[in-house]
């Protein structure tokens, strides 16, 4: 079957009952999305399928049937997107094995709602568990990205 | 001190052991350096100094930080060590892990083993440092763990540095035809101001690493530091903001398989019927072999993906065999009962005549409670996994771990190796809060490794496998009473707490033949080595063995201890009406370092103001790791729930190295207290564990985290640890608030059981 995964075809041979986690990981080795769950209950797989943040381990990767954007695919080139470099600039991660996932689901958020309140990256974010606690720096990442993207597009 | 007569015969049979490991082989062997890895695998043009530089000749320069990233931001601080002193920026390198070597070995996590508090400084105290610091080296313990690896590299690793720049410096003044004290370094260069001629570290390096290093070293005053003491950018976060294959699930190699493994939940036993028929004829499975170890029997799973792999071991079809332990919460809870009514246990502080006081008490004057907590999961967000590959009689071991030496030492004697023959290639680690300091994925993989023929095979558990074989921080019950002075405050302090010993769990799955020496410390770390003077102040650890596996879970029994202690003299302050600080304050005259934190952090936390009404505080204290931390949290009630407002966290560290990543270690390690408290607990039934996964074993989430406001001290004159230290004052600070919002004052771990949170 056919996936368009940050905006190139790729072309695997799976069980259509496997979740697109593992197609994307196993078989066309794209390693963005982590593996914490299985029950979409850590959002450590967090991925775009156009533009919705969906949680890749408890998608059948036969029901996939629009553009998949990874973690890969947040940077044009060797320019990190706003809320990547937001993170580094605020120094977010730990063990870094949950931003993949948060990254996602900040940058979701961000494109569904520009300015988002402190309640809105609580509700956005909430399913995105982070063992370390990077929390407070990721409540302060997702402001310092959306005041980047606003003057960015102002 | 006079505390030192009375510390059980037993206890010094640690120190025994560690003599007998160290210091009685002889001086030789604790002076004698060990080999440098790094020389075995040089590129060409490539070279080495010591264990920590490498250099290239086109002047790329490796900084080896040997010790476990999952998270700490150890590898920025330990490289700021060396590039400090080799008089380079953080830029200018690139910093790897390195391999397995002896060379690394971790002396500072044993030398706190001994059963003495941080502040005994007496000579007894101090020769066992000595002598357990020593053991760490000549075992060749290349280890992360007990917030150890920065106070452990701190000498060294500057010396590494230091070594380097004065070799590379020496050979420059020879290819210049200059003195060396006329040349600087700048950026990875050697410059000679006078002539401006200059020479890069790589034109060099290979005659550099001919000359001997210097016998002497002076190392920089702090006041001469450009990179430590102050915020470093992280040298993971590119990396980890790319989602860049940096961890042990994110091994790809050639030619490789996958694989996972169904265990036994019930912990030793075995399988008793087995029916692989149907999980060996679904799609992709390659083979399905027994695993048979000290870390437990069950089934390999080995597959052409991970899915597949997990639907067949969920397809294979076993009954298992008995739990040989206390197989539910109820036997469990008898097992304690039994052990507290059993005696005082092993006691590790003894000051005064505890019995003598609490003889004569009248009982209004007499405060006595039980206290609880459960087991509880590690949950790392990396699944264990690992990935081995048995080809030409070579291992090559690739393996989130905590204990590079020890993995390759075992997983040797699986793959039927030599450990010369294994290469273990430490990967970034996804959490590893002590979990990963164990053996039994790498081994799983090793073994699996013997059936693909050569071919390298990726072995990832499942969640539920996660959850239900972790090595669990131990359940814990206190019994505890206090006799009350005329003024309120404790004239007595009796405390007995049973545990399981993790030594003893640790021993038994690894090395089994090793019997545990003396008390396990870890069992009342906590409570026997706080900083307050009580007349009469006796700490007993009394040994419960449980059968379930138990290991180090951040800040090991301080986890539970702090709540135990910390909690119990809230309740004293309660009965005496004494404002729990200024007690504390009162109980700690002795030690200026804890009264300058008890201060910071009631001017941070505004502790003396009166809280408006539905809203709480409470604090705790406690000592651990080496470090002096006080946290104050403020609560809310909410009409649906608790909720957690705010944190304020004083520590200190005596010597901070990287403010930014201290700070976020201290929200990190009060962030994993807290979500213990709220509601984490792990329960038995039928020889099993009940939780599986994230939704009946969760953590702290984005909408329940605190606001944090942190103060870093460093007035204590020695370094103390960093990455656990947060952890124990946040769940007796949460609970006490809880007691200060609610009056219910809960003994029993986790708070959701009384108390709900929003």
């Amino acid at each position: 079957m056919r996936l368009t995964v940050n905006g190139n075809a790729v072309d695997i041979d799976a069980d259509p009952d496997m979740p697109l986690l593992w197609a994307l990981r196993d078989l066309a080795g794209i390693m963005g999305p982590k593996f914490g769950c299985g029950i979409a209950a850590c959002g450590a797989c967090t991925v775009l399928v156009d533009g919705m943040p969906t949680r890749s381990c408890s998608i059948p990767v036969g029901y996939v049937d629009g553009a998949v954007t990874t973690i890969e695919g947040l940077a044009d080139g060797n320019t990190l997107d706003a809320v990547q470099q937001a993170w580094i600039d605020e120094q977010v991660p730990q063990c870094g094995y949950c931003q993949s996932g948060q990254i996602m689901s900040a940058y979701a958020l961000l494109e569904e709602n520009p300015e988002p309140a402190d309640d809105d990256i609580d509700q956005a974010m909430a399913g995105n568990l982070c063992r370390c606690g990077t929390y407070p720096r990721i409540r302060a990442a997702i402001k310092r990205a959306a005041a980047v993207k606003s003057r960015a597009g102002a | 001190m006079s505390r030192l007569g009375t510390i059980t015969r037993r206890g010094f049979l640690i120190a025994a052991a560690a003599i007998a490991g160290g210091v009685a082989v002889g001086y030789y062997y604790v002076r004698a350096p060990y080999p440098n890895p790094l020389e075995d695998d040089l590129d060409s043009g490539e070279a080495t100094f010591n264990p920590y530089v490498k250099i290239t000749a086109d002047n790329a320069v490796t900084v080896i930080a040997p010790r476990a990233e999952m998270g700490q931001g150890v590898s920025t601080t330990l490289a700021a060590l060396v590039a400090e002193e080799l008089g380079v920026g953080l830029d200018d390198i690139s910093v790897e892990h390195g391999p397995a070597s002896y060379a690394y070995y971790n002396s500072a996590m044993l030398a706190e083993g001994g059963p003495f508090p941080l502040f005994d400084e007496g000579m007894i105290a101090q020769t066992m440092r000595g002598a357990m610091g020593a053991a760490g080296k000549v075992l060749g313990l290349q280890a992360t763990g007990g917030s150890s690896s920065v106070r452990d590299g701190f000498e060294r690793m500057r010396r590494a540095g230091a070594a380097a720049r004065h070799m590379l410096t020496a050979a420059a003044a020879n290819a210049l035809g200059v003195s060396a004290n006329e040349l600087t370094i700048r950026g990875k260069s050697i410059l000679h101001e006078v002539s401006g001629r200059s020479v890069t570290f790589g034109a060099v390096a290979a005659a550099a690493a001919e000359i001997d290093p210097p016998s002497q070293i002076t190392l920089k005053e702090p006041g001469e530091w450009r990179l430590l003491g102050k915020p470093q950018p992280r040298v993971d976060m590119a990396a980890k903001v790319t989602g860049a294959p940096i961890f042990g699930i994110d091994v790809h190699l050639p030619e490789m398989l996958y694989g996972t493994v169904r265990m036994s939940p019930r912990f030793g036993a075995r399988p008793i019927e087995t029916d692989l028929s149907r999980a060996e004829a679904m799609p992709g499975v390659v083979a399905i072999v027994p695993i048979d170890t000290t870390y437990g029997h069950g089934f390999g799973v080995i597959a052409e993906n991970t899915w597949a792999a997990f639907q067949a071991a969920a397809a294979i079809e076993v009954e298992w065999g008995p739990a040989d332990y206390p197989a539910d919460d109820a036997a469990i809870e008898a097992a304690f009962k039994q052990a507290l009514a059993s005696g005082a246990g092993d006691i590790l502080r003894d000051d005064g005549d505890v019995d003598a006081a609490f003889a004569d008490a009248p009982a209004e004057r007499v405060i006595e409670a039980d206290y609880a907590v459960p087991f509880l999961a590690h949950a790392c967000m990396e699944p264990m996994n690992a990935t081995a590959r048995l080809s030409g009689g070579v291992l090559e071991l690739w393996s989130p771990n905590q204990v590079p030496t020890l993995t390759r030492q075992l997983c040797a004697d699986l793959a039927g190796v030599e450990i010369e023959s294994v290469n273990v290639h430490t990967t970034h680690l996804g959490g590893g809060f002590g979990r990963r300091g164990e053996m039994g994925f790498s081994m799983y993989a090793t073994l699996l490794a013997r059936h693909a023929d050569g071919r390298p095979v990726k072995v990832t558990w499942t969640r539920e496998e996660d959850v239900a074989h972790d090595v669990y921080r131990p359940a814990a019950r206190g019994r505890f009473r206090a006799r009350l002075g005329e003024d309120g405050l404790p004239v007595a302090l009796d405390m007995r707490i049973a545990s399981p010993s993790i030594m003893a769990s640790v021993l038994k799955r690894t090395f089994p033949s090793i019997s545990p020496v003396g008390p396990d410390k870890s069992i009342v770390e906590g409570s026997f080595d706080q900083p307050y003077s009580i007349a009469d102040y006796r700490v007993g650890a009394v040994e419960t063995p449980l059968g379930i596996p138990v290991g180090f879970w951040r800040s090991v029994g301080n986890s539970y201890n702090g709540f135990f202690h910390e909690c119990f003299l809230d309740e004293i302050a309660t009965a005496a009406k004494l404002d729990p600080l200024a007690m504390r304050r009162t109980l700690m005259g002795e030690h200026p370092a804890a009264l300058k934190v008890l201060d910071r952090l009631a001017e941070i936390s505004n502790w003396s103001a009166p809280v408006p009404a539905g809203r709480a505080k409470g604090m705790a204290f406690t000592l651990s790791f080496g470090s002096w931390v006080a946290e104050a949290v403020e609560i809310a009630e909410t009409g649906q729930g608790i909720r957690i407002d705010k944190v304020w966290i004083v520590a200190d560290v005596g010597r901070a190295l990287d403010p930014a990543i201290i700070e976020a270690q201290l929200v990190s390690g009060a962030v994993f207290g807290l979500s213990s408290a709220m509601n984490q607990e792990i329960t038995f039934a039928d020889g099993m564990t009940e939780q599986s996964n994230f939704h009946d074993f969760d953590a702290m989430r984005i909408n329940q985290c605190p606001q944090f406001e942190i103060a870093i001290l460093e007035n204590y004159h020695r370094m103390g640890g960093v990455g656990e230290i947060a952890t124990p004052p946040a769940v007796p600070a949460l609970a006490n608030a809880v007691f200060a919002l609610t009056g219910k004052r809960v003994r029993r771990l986790p708070l959701s059981n009384a108390v709900e949170f929003v």
